[in-house]
Protein backbone atom coordinates (compact mmCIF):
# COMPACT_ATOMS: atom_id res chain seq x y z
CA UNK A 1 0.00 0.00 0.00
CA UNK A 2 2.75 2.43 0.86
CA UNK A 3 3.93 4.39 -2.14
CA UNK A 4 6.38 7.20 -2.52
CA UNK A 5 4.48 10.35 -3.28
CA UNK A 6 6.14 13.21 -5.08
CA UNK A 7 4.36 16.36 -3.98
CA UNK A 8 6.21 18.53 -6.48
CA UNK A 9 3.96 17.03 -9.15
CA UNK A 10 0.82 18.25 -7.37
CA UNK A 11 -1.22 20.84 -9.24
CA UNK A 12 -1.10 23.25 -6.32
CA UNK A 13 2.68 23.17 -5.98
CA UNK A 14 4.54 25.55 -8.30
CA UNK A 15 8.09 24.85 -9.44
CA UNK A 16 10.71 25.60 -6.79
CA UNK A 17 14.34 26.05 -7.82
CA UNK A 18 17.40 26.89 -5.79
CA UNK A 19 19.11 30.10 -6.85
CA UNK A 20 22.90 30.12 -7.27
CA UNK A 21 25.14 32.53 -5.33
CA UNK A 22 25.84 34.75 -8.33
CA UNK A 23 22.20 34.87 -9.32
CA UNK A 24 21.33 35.69 -5.71
CA UNK A 25 23.27 38.95 -5.81
CA UNK A 26 21.72 39.89 -9.12
CA UNK A 27 18.21 39.35 -7.77
CA UNK A 28 18.62 41.35 -4.60
CA UNK A 29 20.33 44.19 -6.50
CA UNK A 30 17.58 44.20 -9.08
CA UNK A 31 14.85 44.40 -6.48
CA UNK A 32 16.91 46.81 -4.36
CA UNK A 33 16.37 44.61 -1.34
CA UNK A 34 18.59 43.01 1.22
CA UNK A 35 17.99 39.27 1.26
CA UNK A 36 16.35 39.43 4.65
CA UNK A 37 13.49 41.52 3.33
CA UNK A 38 12.23 38.79 1.02
CA UNK A 39 9.23 36.68 2.00
CA UNK A 40 10.29 33.56 3.81
CA UNK A 41 9.96 29.83 3.42
CA UNK A 42 10.72 27.31 6.13
CA UNK A 43 13.63 24.97 5.63
CA UNK A 44 11.30 22.14 6.59
CA UNK A 45 8.76 23.05 3.90
CA UNK A 46 7.67 19.88 2.07
CA UNK A 47 8.16 21.52 -1.33
CA UNK A 48 11.89 21.94 -0.61
CA UNK A 49 12.39 18.24 0.05
CA UNK A 50 14.77 17.46 -2.82
CA UNK A 51 16.57 20.81 -3.00
CA UNK A 52 19.09 20.66 -0.12
CA UNK A 53 18.45 24.29 0.74
CA UNK A 54 20.30 25.89 3.64
CA UNK A 55 19.57 29.00 5.69
CA UNK A 56 19.79 32.22 3.72
CA UNK A 57 19.39 30.58 0.33
CA UNK A 58 16.94 32.11 -2.08
CA UNK A 59 14.30 29.95 -3.72
CA UNK A 60 12.90 30.94 -7.07
CA UNK A 61 9.26 30.02 -7.45
CA UNK A 62 7.68 29.94 -10.88
CA UNK A 63 4.00 30.37 -10.25
CA UNK A 64 1.28 29.70 -12.72
CA UNK A 65 -0.82 32.82 -12.44
CA UNK A 66 -4.37 33.33 -13.58
CA UNK A 67 -3.68 36.93 -14.53
CA UNK A 68 -0.14 36.94 -15.88
CA UNK A 69 0.30 33.41 -17.17
CA UNK A 70 3.50 32.88 -15.29
CA UNK A 71 5.08 34.91 -12.52
CA UNK A 72 8.32 34.59 -10.66
CA UNK A 73 8.48 34.95 -6.93
CA UNK A 74 11.37 34.69 -4.50
CA UNK A 75 11.50 33.40 -0.96
CA UNK A 76 14.39 33.21 1.48
CA UNK A 77 14.98 29.99 3.38
CA UNK A 78 14.85 30.24 7.15
CA UNK A 79 15.05 27.52 9.77
CA UNK A 80 11.88 27.39 11.85
CA UNK B 1 8.29 32.66 -30.35
CA UNK B 2 8.64 35.55 -32.76
CA UNK B 3 11.99 37.34 -32.61
CA UNK B 4 10.42 40.72 -31.97
CA UNK B 5 8.43 39.33 -29.08
CA UNK B 6 11.51 37.84 -27.50
CA UNK B 7 12.74 41.35 -26.75
CA UNK B 8 9.77 41.77 -24.45
CA UNK B 9 10.07 38.39 -22.75
CA UNK B 10 11.17 39.91 -19.45
CA UNK B 11 9.08 43.05 -19.76
CA UNK B 12 5.61 41.69 -20.45
CA UNK B 13 3.76 38.88 -18.65
CA UNK B 14 3.56 35.56 -20.43
CA UNK B 15 -0.19 35.69 -20.95
CA UNK B 16 0.09 38.93 -22.93
CA UNK B 17 2.93 37.63 -25.05
CA UNK B 18 0.91 34.57 -25.92
CA UNK B 19 -2.11 36.63 -26.82
CA UNK B 20 -0.10 38.86 -29.14
CA UNK B 21 1.45 35.87 -30.82
CA UNK B 22 -1.89 34.14 -31.36
CA UNK B 23 -3.96 37.06 -32.54
CA UNK B 24 -1.49 39.13 -34.44
CA UNK B 25 -0.24 38.66 -38.01
CA UNK B 26 3.54 38.27 -38.01
CA UNK B 27 4.11 41.42 -40.01
CA UNK B 28 2.52 43.66 -37.40
CA UNK B 29 3.95 42.07 -34.31
CA UNK B 30 6.66 44.66 -33.81
CA UNK B 31 4.22 47.58 -33.82
CA UNK B 32 1.61 45.82 -31.71
CA UNK B 33 4.13 44.67 -29.13
CA UNK B 34 5.47 48.18 -28.72
CA UNK B 35 1.97 49.53 -28.28
CA UNK B 36 0.99 46.79 -25.83
CA UNK B 37 4.10 47.48 -23.81
CA UNK B 38 3.20 51.15 -23.66
CA UNK B 39 -0.34 50.36 -22.45
CA UNK B 40 1.00 47.80 -20.00
CA UNK B 41 3.30 50.33 -18.39
CA UNK B 42 0.42 52.78 -18.05
CA UNK B 43 -1.78 50.28 -16.23
CA UNK B 44 0.87 49.16 -13.78
CA UNK B 45 0.28 50.10 -10.16
CA UNK B 46 2.32 53.15 -9.21
CA UNK B 47 4.91 52.93 -6.50
CA UNK B 48 3.40 54.06 -3.23
CA UNK B 49 -0.16 53.15 -4.14
CA UNK B 50 -2.02 51.91 -1.06
CA UNK B 51 -2.89 48.53 -2.55
CA UNK B 52 -3.75 46.93 0.78
CA UNK B 53 -6.37 49.55 1.45
CA UNK B 54 -7.89 49.11 -2.00
CA UNK B 55 -7.97 45.34 -1.50
CA UNK B 56 -9.60 45.70 1.90
CA UNK B 57 -12.33 47.90 0.47
CA UNK B 58 -12.80 45.71 -2.56
CA UNK B 59 -13.26 42.54 -0.54
CA UNK B 60 -15.12 44.27 2.28
CA UNK B 61 -17.87 45.83 0.24
CA UNK B 62 -19.13 42.60 -1.38
CA UNK B 63 -18.70 41.06 2.08
CA UNK B 64 -21.46 43.27 3.44
CA UNK B 65 -23.80 41.91 0.80
CA UNK B 66 -22.83 38.40 1.60
CA UNK B 67 -24.02 38.52 5.21
CA UNK B 68 -27.62 38.45 4.00
CA UNK B 69 -27.35 34.98 2.54
CA UNK B 70 -24.92 33.17 4.76
CA UNK B 71 -25.79 29.64 5.76
CA UNK B 72 -25.99 28.06 2.41
CA UNK B 73 -26.23 24.43 1.67
CA UNK B 74 -24.09 24.43 -1.37
CA UNK B 75 -22.49 21.80 -3.49
CA UNK B 76 -23.36 18.21 -3.85
CA UNK B 77 -26.27 16.14 -2.72
CA UNK B 78 -26.67 15.66 1.01
CA UNK B 79 -23.30 17.05 1.93
CA UNK B 80 -23.32 20.48 3.48
CA UNK B 81 -20.37 22.78 3.13
CA UNK B 82 -19.68 26.08 4.83
CA UNK B 83 -20.01 28.75 2.19
CA UNK B 84 -20.50 32.47 2.14
CA UNK B 85 -19.17 34.84 4.74
CA UNK B 86 -18.49 32.28 7.47
CA UNK B 87 -16.19 30.42 5.10
CA UNK B 88 -14.33 33.58 4.07
CA UNK B 89 -13.85 34.55 7.71
CA UNK B 90 -12.64 31.06 8.45
CA UNK B 91 -10.00 31.17 5.72
CA UNK B 92 -8.78 34.70 6.28
CA UNK B 93 -8.56 34.24 10.04
CA UNK B 94 -6.36 31.23 9.41
CA UNK B 95 -8.42 28.96 11.67
CA UNK B 96 -6.75 25.70 12.56
CA UNK B 97 -9.94 23.68 12.69
CA UNK B 98 -12.56 24.49 10.12
CA UNK B 99 -16.28 23.82 10.29
CA UNK B 100 -16.60 21.42 7.36
CA UNK B 101 -13.32 19.86 6.27
CA UNK B 102 -13.73 18.29 2.87
CA UNK B 103 -11.64 16.55 0.27
CA UNK B 104 -11.94 16.03 -3.44
CA UNK B 105 -10.25 12.77 -4.25
CA UNK B 106 -9.32 12.12 -7.84
CA UNK B 107 -8.67 8.53 -8.81
CA UNK B 108 -6.12 7.05 -11.12
CA UNK B 109 -7.24 5.34 -14.27
CA UNK B 110 -8.83 2.74 -14.45
CA UNK B 111 -10.45 3.40 -11.04
CA UNK B 112 -12.01 6.68 -12.20
CA UNK B 113 -14.18 5.01 -14.84
CA UNK B 114 -16.98 4.39 -12.39
CA UNK B 115 -16.68 0.63 -11.99
CA UNK B 116 -16.95 -0.35 -8.31
CA UNK B 117 -16.78 3.33 -7.44
CA UNK B 118 -18.99 2.80 -4.39
CA UNK B 119 -16.69 0.15 -3.02
CA UNK B 120 -13.65 2.31 -3.56
CA UNK B 121 -15.37 5.14 -1.76
CA UNK B 122 -16.32 2.87 1.11
CA UNK B 123 -12.73 1.70 1.43
CA UNK B 124 -11.65 5.29 2.01
CA UNK B 125 -14.29 5.96 4.62
CA UNK B 126 -13.45 5.39 8.24
CA UNK B 127 -15.44 2.32 9.28
CA UNK B 128 -16.40 1.44 12.80
CA UNK B 129 -17.56 -1.92 14.05
CA UNK B 130 -21.14 -0.71 14.53
CA UNK B 131 -21.58 -0.45 10.76
CA UNK B 132 -20.97 -4.14 10.24
CA UNK B 133 -23.14 -5.41 13.06
CA UNK B 134 -26.76 -6.28 12.38
CA UNK B 135 -27.65 -7.24 15.91
CA UNK B 136 -26.11 -7.39 19.36
CA UNK B 137 -27.32 -10.34 21.43
CA UNK B 138 -26.45 -10.13 25.09
CA UNK B 139 -26.17 -13.51 26.75
CA UNK B 140 -26.72 -12.90 30.44
CA UNK B 141 -25.98 -16.45 31.56
CA UNK B 142 -22.55 -16.72 30.01
CA UNK B 143 -21.81 -12.97 30.20
CA UNK B 144 -20.99 -12.66 26.54
CA UNK B 145 -22.12 -10.65 23.54
CA UNK B 146 -22.95 -12.32 20.26
CA UNK B 147 -22.58 -10.12 17.22
CA UNK B 148 -24.63 -10.88 14.13
CA UNK B 149 -22.72 -9.44 11.21
CA UNK B 150 -23.74 -7.86 7.94
CA UNK B 151 -21.76 -10.17 5.69
CA UNK B 152 -22.77 -8.47 2.45
CA UNK B 153 -21.33 -5.17 3.55
CA UNK B 154 -18.17 -6.80 4.83
CA UNK B 155 -17.71 -8.52 1.50
CA UNK B 156 -18.13 -5.29 -0.43
CA UNK B 157 -15.33 -3.54 1.42
CA UNK B 158 -13.26 -6.68 1.83
CA UNK B 159 -13.37 -6.92 5.60
CA UNK B 160 -12.69 -10.37 7.01
CA UNK B 161 -13.61 -11.75 10.41
CA UNK B 162 -9.95 -11.84 11.40
CA UNK B 163 -9.70 -8.09 10.82
CA UNK B 164 -12.66 -7.41 13.09
CA UNK B 165 -11.17 -9.58 15.81
CA UNK B 166 -7.87 -7.78 15.45
CA UNK B 167 -9.61 -4.41 15.61
CA UNK B 168 -11.48 -5.35 18.77
CA UNK B 169 -8.27 -6.69 20.25
CA UNK B 170 -6.44 -3.50 19.49
CA UNK B 171 -8.85 -1.11 21.15
CA UNK B 172 -10.49 -3.25 23.84
CA UNK B 173 -7.96 -6.07 24.18
CA UNK B 174 -7.51 -5.46 27.91
CA UNK B 175 -11.19 -5.97 28.65
CA UNK B 176 -12.48 -8.59 26.23
CA UNK B 177 -11.56 -11.55 24.10
CA UNK B 178 -13.34 -12.28 20.86
CA UNK B 179 -13.57 -15.15 18.41
CA UNK B 180 -15.70 -16.44 15.56
CA UNK B 181 -18.84 -18.33 16.52
CA UNK B 182 -18.80 -20.54 13.46
CA UNK B 183 -22.02 -19.16 12.00
CA UNK B 184 -20.63 -16.02 10.45
CA UNK B 185 -20.84 -13.97 13.64
CA UNK B 186 -18.54 -13.06 16.49
CA UNK B 187 -18.58 -13.84 20.20
CA UNK B 188 -17.16 -11.32 22.61
CA UNK B 189 -16.40 -12.43 26.15
CA UNK B 190 -15.30 -10.39 29.15
CA UNK B 191 -11.87 -11.07 30.60
CA UNK B 192 -11.82 -12.02 34.29
CA UNK B 193 -15.53 -12.70 34.22
CA UNK B 194 -15.87 -13.68 37.87
CA UNK B 195 -15.73 -10.15 39.21
CA UNK B 196 -17.54 -8.56 36.29
CA UNK B 197 -21.29 -8.14 36.03
CA UNK B 198 -24.05 -7.28 33.64
CA UNK B 199 -23.29 -3.58 33.85
CA UNK B 200 -19.81 -4.10 32.43
CA UNK B 201 -21.31 -6.09 29.61
CA UNK B 202 -23.59 -3.20 28.64
CA UNK B 203 -20.70 -0.75 28.79
CA UNK B 204 -18.63 -2.97 26.54
CA UNK B 205 -21.49 -3.23 24.09
CA UNK B 206 -21.50 0.55 23.71
CA UNK B 207 -17.73 0.64 23.31
CA UNK B 208 -17.79 -2.11 20.69
CA UNK B 209 -20.01 -0.02 18.48
CA UNK B 210 -17.33 2.62 17.99
CA UNK B 211 -14.29 0.39 17.57
CA UNK B 212 -12.23 1.58 14.59
CA UNK B 213 -11.98 -1.14 11.95
CA UNK B 214 -10.53 0.16 8.71
CA UNK B 215 -10.41 3.06 6.28
CA UNK B 216 -8.84 6.47 6.69
CA UNK B 217 -9.26 8.09 10.08
CA UNK B 218 -11.12 11.38 9.95
CA UNK B 219 -13.14 10.62 6.83
CA UNK B 220 -16.70 10.45 8.09
CA UNK B 221 -18.66 10.52 4.85
CA UNK B 222 -17.94 9.62 1.25
CA UNK B 223 -19.79 10.52 -1.90
CA UNK B 224 -18.83 9.37 -5.39
CA UNK B 225 -19.62 12.05 -7.95
CA UNK B 226 -19.27 12.23 -11.69
CA UNK B 227 -17.31 15.25 -12.76
CA UNK B 228 -17.01 15.75 -16.48
CA UNK B 229 -15.93 12.37 -17.81
CA UNK B 230 -14.52 10.80 -14.68
CA UNK B 231 -15.65 9.81 -11.23
CA UNK B 232 -14.24 11.45 -8.14
CA UNK B 233 -14.92 10.91 -4.47
CA UNK B 234 -15.93 13.82 -2.28
CA UNK B 235 -15.49 13.27 1.42
CA UNK B 236 -16.53 14.95 4.61
CA UNK B 237 -13.51 15.06 6.85
CA UNK B 238 -9.97 15.45 5.69
CA UNK B 239 -6.75 13.50 6.06
CA UNK B 240 -4.56 14.46 3.16
CA UNK B 241 -1.42 12.64 4.19
CA UNK B 242 -3.09 9.25 4.46
CA UNK B 243 -5.25 9.69 1.36
CA UNK B 244 -2.33 10.60 -0.89
CA UNK B 245 -0.60 7.41 0.24
CA UNK B 246 -3.37 5.21 -1.14
CA UNK B 247 -2.30 3.56 -4.38
CA UNK B 248 -5.50 4.17 -6.36
CA UNK B 249 -5.55 7.90 -5.59
CA UNK B 250 -4.25 10.42 -8.11
CA UNK B 251 -1.83 12.30 -5.86
CA UNK B 252 -1.36 15.17 -8.29
CA UNK B 253 -4.92 16.49 -8.24
CA UNK B 254 -6.45 15.43 -4.95
CA UNK B 255 -7.07 18.44 -2.73
CA UNK B 256 -8.50 19.37 0.61
CA UNK B 257 -10.20 22.55 1.79
CA UNK B 258 -8.23 22.53 5.04
CA UNK B 259 -5.41 25.00 4.42
CA UNK B 260 -3.39 23.86 7.43
CA UNK B 261 -3.35 20.36 6.08
CA UNK B 262 -2.16 21.64 2.72
CA UNK B 263 0.55 23.61 4.49
CA UNK B 264 1.74 20.46 6.21
CA UNK B 265 1.64 18.16 3.20
CA UNK B 266 2.33 20.42 0.21
CA UNK B 267 4.09 23.46 1.62
CA UNK B 268 3.55 27.20 1.79
CA UNK B 269 3.32 27.96 -1.93
CA UNK B 270 0.54 25.42 -2.39
CA UNK B 271 -1.17 26.97 0.63
CA UNK B 272 -1.13 30.37 -1.02
CA UNK B 273 -2.73 28.92 -4.12
CA UNK B 274 -5.28 27.04 -2.02
CA UNK B 275 -6.27 30.21 -0.15
CA UNK B 276 -6.80 32.03 -3.45
CA UNK B 277 -8.81 29.15 -4.90
CA UNK B 278 -10.98 28.71 -1.81
CA UNK B 279 -11.79 32.40 -1.34
CA UNK B 280 -12.46 32.84 -5.03
CA UNK B 281 -14.74 29.83 -5.06
CA UNK B 282 -16.93 31.41 -2.39
CA UNK B 283 -17.02 34.79 -4.10
CA UNK B 284 -17.80 33.20 -7.43
CA UNK B 285 -20.57 31.06 -5.95
CA UNK B 286 -22.28 34.20 -4.69
CA UNK B 287 -21.98 35.78 -8.11
CA UNK B 288 -20.01 38.67 -6.70
CA UNK B 289 -17.32 40.41 -8.63
CA UNK B 290 -13.99 40.77 -6.85
CA UNK B 291 -10.80 40.99 -8.83
CA UNK B 292 -8.60 37.99 -8.12
CA UNK B 293 -5.57 40.26 -7.61
CA UNK B 294 -7.03 41.50 -4.33
CA UNK B 295 -7.31 37.96 -3.08
CA UNK B 296 -3.80 37.21 -4.29
CA UNK B 297 -2.48 40.11 -2.24
CA UNK B 298 -4.22 38.85 0.88
CA UNK B 299 -2.95 35.31 0.31
CA UNK B 300 0.58 36.58 -0.25
CA UNK B 301 0.43 38.53 3.00
CA UNK B 302 -0.87 35.54 4.92
CA UNK B 303 1.89 33.28 3.60
CA UNK B 304 4.84 35.67 3.52
CA UNK B 305 6.38 34.42 6.77
CA UNK B 306 6.51 30.80 5.59
CA UNK B 307 3.66 29.86 7.87
CA UNK B 308 -0.03 30.68 7.74
CA UNK B 309 -0.78 33.94 9.49
CA UNK B 310 -4.43 34.91 9.72
CA UNK B 311 -5.62 38.49 9.35
CA UNK B 312 -6.04 38.78 13.12
CA UNK B 313 -4.22 40.38 16.00
CA UNK B 314 -2.36 37.13 16.56
CA UNK B 315 -1.45 36.75 12.90
CA UNK B 316 -0.25 39.36 10.44
CA UNK B 317 -0.96 42.30 12.72
CA UNK B 318 1.40 40.95 15.39
CA UNK B 319 4.18 41.03 12.78
CA UNK B 320 4.03 44.79 12.40
CA UNK B 321 7.12 46.51 13.75
CA UNK B 322 5.34 49.62 14.95
CA UNK B 323 3.75 49.60 18.40
CA UNK B 324 1.24 52.26 17.51
CA UNK B 325 0.16 50.37 14.39
CA UNK B 326 -0.46 47.23 16.43
CA UNK B 327 -2.25 49.18 19.13
CA UNK B 328 -4.55 50.79 16.59
CA UNK B 329 -5.91 47.42 15.47
CA UNK B 330 -7.22 45.65 18.57
CA UNK B 331 -6.45 45.56 22.32
CA UNK B 332 -4.45 48.82 22.36
CA UNK B 333 -3.74 48.91 26.09
CA UNK B 334 -2.17 45.47 26.05
CA UNK B 335 0.18 46.41 23.22
CA UNK B 336 1.21 49.73 24.69
CA UNK B 337 1.88 48.27 28.12
CA UNK B 338 3.94 45.40 26.69
CA UNK B 339 5.90 47.77 24.48
CA UNK B 340 6.69 50.12 27.33
CA UNK B 341 7.82 47.21 29.52
CA UNK B 342 10.49 46.18 27.02
CA UNK B 343 11.31 49.70 25.86
CA UNK B 344 10.22 49.36 22.24
CA UNK B 345 10.99 52.18 19.85
CA UNK B 346 8.59 53.25 17.12
CA UNK B 347 10.34 54.62 14.05
CA UNK B 348 7.10 55.92 12.52
CA UNK B 349 7.91 54.31 9.20
CA UNK B 350 4.43 53.31 8.24
CA UNK B 351 0.96 54.71 7.74
CA UNK B 352 -1.23 54.31 10.83
CA UNK B 353 1.26 55.66 13.34
CA UNK B 354 1.73 58.80 11.27
CA UNK B 355 -2.00 59.30 10.99
CA UNK B 356 -2.19 59.12 14.77
CA UNK B 357 0.48 61.79 15.11
CA UNK B 358 -1.01 64.03 12.43
CA UNK B 359 1.97 63.78 10.11
CA UNK B 360 2.18 63.14 6.37
CA UNK B 361 1.80 59.43 5.66
CA UNK B 362 4.27 57.56 3.46
CA UNK B 363 1.84 56.46 0.76
CA UNK B 364 1.19 57.88 -2.67
CA UNK B 365 2.60 61.36 -3.02
CA UNK B 366 3.66 61.28 0.63
CA UNK B 367 6.20 58.55 -0.10
CA UNK B 368 9.05 60.23 -1.99
CA UNK B 369 11.23 62.81 -0.38
CA UNK B 370 12.65 65.75 -2.25
CA UNK B 371 15.33 64.82 -4.74
CA UNK B 372 16.91 68.23 -5.01
CA UNK B 373 18.34 70.06 -2.08
CA UNK B 374 16.68 73.44 -1.85
CA UNK B 375 19.25 76.22 -1.69
CA UNK B 376 18.84 78.60 1.21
Amino acid sequence: MAKKIDITKHVLVPKHTLVSEAEKKRITDNLKLSGSELPRILKTDPALAGLKAKDGDIIKITRISRTAGETIFYRRVISA
Amino acid sequence: MHAELKKYSDKLPKSLLQEIEEKCPASKIKKVAARVYEEYCKTKIDAGEAVGLVSAESIGEPGTQMTLNTFHFAGVAEMNVTMGLPRIIEILDGRKSIATPMMEIFLKSPFNKGKDIHNIALRIKESILGEFVKEYVINIVDLKIELKLNLEKMGAIGVKHALLIKAIDKSLGKEVTSKEDGEGGLVVKLRGRDEKGLNDLYKIKEKLRSVYVCGIKGISQVLPVKRRDEFIVITAGSNMKKILDLDFVDETRTTSNDIYEIRKVLGIEATRQAIIDEVFKVIEAQALNVDIRHIMLVADTMCSSGEIKGITRYGVVSEKSSVLARASFETPIKHIINASLVGEIDFLNSVVENVMLNQPVPVGTGLPGLLTKVAK
